[in-house]
């Protein structure tokens, strides 16, 4: 797994990492630009969002309509995602025809036009967006769960942005947020796949050295305080259903007590990937009757965000109870350590999760940038080995740490019946 | 800039065929990238044998399927899954019961076990039973409440009236609470047997190594009271289009579904049509109903038309999620998308775009395990032949602007659709 790793840096500061694999005539191209929604400012935020959207409407040398044409034709799967943290663009080709990925990613990096009439056209599919995402319980929960957990850290805000500032934000706003962050020192280019490194990466060099470097702000990152204390919170909408979102703090991605929450939310809510019937919650929430259904994840970022847990709630039972026995379940593990068969059982399941992630070739080069942003490649090559240096004591340490009533906020969906 | 080729095509040389003979169809390939294994398959336990009061009942009994055995229990089931990182599951359709499954490959034969103990020896416990049920319900619930769901449910009632495809797979809240155990007990009885199960492993193991695996747990199975599937009742045709809308208040978008029946997979102009379909609303962004619903108008985030196809008659429908205030301009949009493509079909370039599409995509999506096992499970369900991939480039370079533009003027009437929206 770590072998066929090259790692370059360009004079211009981009990073470049590639990964031989030649297994099937594929090559997975990747672009990651550190800059997420935690870089927005209030009245900005959806901004980095909508920049993605925007690096889709073309350059002079691929106009919009050409460039999506050109990568289908060729068979390849092509497309894009923002984070809190992170953009990143990727292209999966037929191994023979990556060069235009290489192509249109270098162009685009400086050169997207962001015209006056695409800004409006694209600012009402993203209120569209947003429209859809408002239809769902949960994104109406989450979101406001999100924003009380953060009154100071940028995190406070949803990926795709307040209706607020999707209705005001300008052209010129969004050209100058692209030329700000897009810039090569504050990208990394991840490939993996059928090629060879040496002509793969001068190939690379000849694309994207000549791009000069930029001044990139710092980060904004203000840490949060700690919560002193539970807050707790309502939404009301339609519907029948009755929600609850719990939310912890969980440290970033690179804090030793990572990997250690790693293995309790393994044991908690199961393994990324797999199915959670027997997960502690299920077993008791579930099982006992308390919800129809309970699920929990946290997510690698790079300051501290959260652990979330969702319960589906029963017509026929109170949300109170559910949530009294969610924490009597999470104090077990607080009182007394869990047994080692636990430990390594969340070990193998992870193990068995990185053998199907090994499959895919477009997941392999997504690792390799997912990790450049809050850490680096030996993140994940280490990942497994770090799981299995966990201990029982490590578990019960960070669940009396992070998982405490009074650093939590609760949401509660109240449904309000079919006529809203 | 590739090294040396690699066929990742299946092919009559590389994926091992052969039949129990208790009739149980087994596929399987090797690939040993990495040491891992894929299961799939189905057998005919659809909906089709279901009721109009038990709709649901066939998505019930496979859901219950892995509650509760003879020998485990439900937790015991997913433990002995979960320990080892596996994972295994069922799903229903109107013709068949599906399932499918993934393992490290030393855990092959445990998948296996609980695949057949699940399939042959459920038991269908009381109390499992109605934790199901209410976990069902909260999904109908759910459902009532979705707009894209509410569309399609609404547009399948109507474009397939009086005829199961035009059921819903998970029932209503009455039709669930209607179902007893008894109910259960005897659509199992009924329809779960080795006759008409095809099963698809692919990963790191040699074939016949997969097919003794599958032999010993299922090889003895026989199910005398087996009950052949009934013929699918003939499908009305669509007299003038047909516009329904389901309220759902306090929204902030509404879904719309506009479309019509489209050819079985086994049609001959199956082709065409797909072809035509993706340069209709797939192709790049979407294709064309992508460029003019929101590349050029702006009115929605999703925005694309799709064709279904399988056994029986199929649909070949327009979605997007549009602002209620826009519904109507977005159907304005789609109507006139829909005539001029039935009208002079599809230009030269666009459908040379859509063949190369097809053609350069396959190794992508022959890739992984999980999308091997489900192209030879189709190859084997629609009769394709094992060479299917073989003669594939051969078959999309063929199609020509006249066979699309009379396909799409076979099964789309722009005068005769069925227009389903849900929203506010």
């Amino acid at each position: 797994m770590h072998k066929n790793i090259t790692q370059v840096q360009l004079k211009n500061g981009m990073r470049v990492m590639l990964k031989e694999i030649h297994t099937a005539p594929i090559i997975s191209s990747w672009i990651w630009y550190k800059v997420g929604s935690r870089d927005e400012s209030t009245g900005k935020t959806g901004i980095s969002h909508w920049t993605e959207h925007m690096m889709f409407k073309g350059t002079k040398k691929f106009p919009g309509g050409i460039l999506d044409k050109a990568i289908s034709r060729e068979g390849g799967r092509w497309n894009a995602s923002t984070s809190r943290d992170s953009t990143r663009y990727y292209e999966t080709m037929p191994a023979a025809k990556i060069d235009l990925a290489l192509r249109l990613e270098s162009d685009r990096m400086t050169k997207s036009i962001f015209d006056a009439k695409e800004v409006a056209s694209e600012r009402t599919v993203i209120i569209s967006e947003r429209e859809g995402s408002e239809n769902e319980p949960m994104f109406l929960l989450g979101e406001a769960v999100q924003h009380a957990s953060f009154r100071v850290h940028p995190y406070h805000h949803e990926i795709i942005g307040d209706m607020a500032d999707l209705r005001t934000i300008t052209r010129d706003d969004l050209y100058n947020h692209y030329r700000t962050y897009y810039v090569p020192n504050n990208a990394v280019l991840s490939l993996a796949g059928d090629f060879d490194t040496k002509s793969m990466l001068k190939r690379i060099k000849e694309l994207f050295e000549p791009i000069p470097k930029g001044n990139i702000p710092p980060r904004l990152a203000r840490p949060e305080p700690e919560r002193k204390g539970e807050l707790r919170l309502t939404v009301e909408g339609p519907g029948e259903t009755a929600f609850t979102q719990v939310a912890y703090p969980f440290p970033n991605a690179t804090h030793p007590d990572y990997f250690a929450l790693q293995v309790l939310e393994s044991l908690l809510n199961g393994a990324s990937g797999l199915s959670y019937k027997t997960c502690r919650l299920y077993r008791a929430l579930v099982d006992k009757g308390h919800v129809v259904d309970i699920s929990g994840w946290s997510e690698s970022t790079i300051d501290p965000f959260l652990y979330r847990i969702t319960l589906v709630h029963r017509p026929d039972k109170k949300p109170e109870d559910a949530l009294s026995a969610l924490d009597d379940e999470i104090k077990k593990i607080q009182d007394k350590p869990v047994s080692a068969a636990e430990v390594h059982r969340a070990v193998k399941q992870a193990r068995a999760v990185f053998a199907y992630g090994s499959e895919n070739i477009t997941h392999q080069a997504f690792w390799m940038g997912y990790t450049s942003m809050f850490s680096d490649y030996s993140w994940y090559t280490t990942y497994l080995d770090k799981l299995a240096k966990v201990t029982p004591k490590d578990v019960q340490r960070v669940a009396q740490i992070y998982f405490q009533p009074s650093r939590r906020v609760v949401g509660n969906y109240i449904p309000k019946g079919k006529a809203a | 800039m590739a090294t040396k080729p690699k066929s990742s095509l299946p092919s009559p040389e590389d994926v091992y065929q052969t039949t129990l003979p208790n009739g149980i169809t087994v596929l399987a390939r090797s690939n040993y990238n990495s040491p891992s294994v894929n299961m799939g398959g189905y057998l005919p336990a659809g909906a089709i044998f279901e009721t109009d009061e038990k709709l649901g009942l066939a998505d019930f009994v496979t859901a219950m399927l892995m509650r509760g055995t003879q020998t485990r229990t439900f937790d015991s089931i997913y433990n002995e899954l979960e320990t080892v990182g596996a994972s295994l599951g069922f799903d229903s359709g109107v013709h068949n019961a599906s399932f499918g499954g993934r393992a490290l490959v030393e855990d092959l034969p445990l998948l296996l076990k609980l695949l057949s103990e699940s399939m042959r020896t459920p038991t269908f416990p009381k109390d499992e039973m109605e934790r199901l049920r209410t976990q069902i319900l909260t999904g109908l619930a759910l459902r009532a409440q979705d707009t894209s769901d509410m569309a399609d449910l609404l547009f399948e009632q109507f474009l397939y009236a009086d005829h199961p495809y035009g059921k819903p797979s998970d029932g209503y809240p009455e039709t669930i609470q209607a179902i007893s155990r008894k109910d259960l007990e005897t659509f199992h009885r009924l329809h779960f047997g080795p006759r008409g199960m095809v099963i698809a492993i692919v990963g790191a193991i040699q074939p016949k190594k997969a097919v003794e695996a599958v032999a010993k747990v299922l090889g003895d199975w026989t199910v005398s009271s087996q009950k052949e599937p009934p013929a699918l009742p003939p499908l009305k045709p669509l007299k003038k289009t047909i516009r329904k809308h389901h309220q759902i208040s306090g929204k902030s978008q509404s879904d719309l579904v506009v479309g019509t029946i489209g050819p079985t997979r086994r049609s001959p102009d199956f082709m065409a049509a797909s072809l035509g379909n993706s340069v209709l609303g797939q192709f790049g962004m979407m294709g064309r109903i992508g460029n003019v619903v929101r590349e050029k108008s702006g009115l929605a985030y999703y925005a694309y038309s799709s064709l279904h196809s399988g056994i029986g008659p199929g649909s070949w429908e327009v979605a997007a999620g549009v602002n209620p205030k826009n519904l109507k301009k977005a159907l304005d949009l789609i109507d006139t998308e829909l005539r001029r493509f039935v009208k002079n079909g599809v230009t030269k370039d666009e459908l040379a775009d859509s063949q190369a599409n097809y053609v350069g995509r396959l190794p992508l999506s022959l890739e992984s395990n999980g999308g091997m096992v489900s192209a030879i499970l189709n190859i084997h369900r629609y009769q394709l032949g094992m060479d299917y991939y073989q003669r594939y480039e051969n078959m999309v370079r063929s199609v020509t602007r006249d066979d699309v533009v009379e396909t799409a003027r076979k099964y789309i009437d722009p005068e005769r659709l069925v227009i389903a929206t849900a929203g506010p």
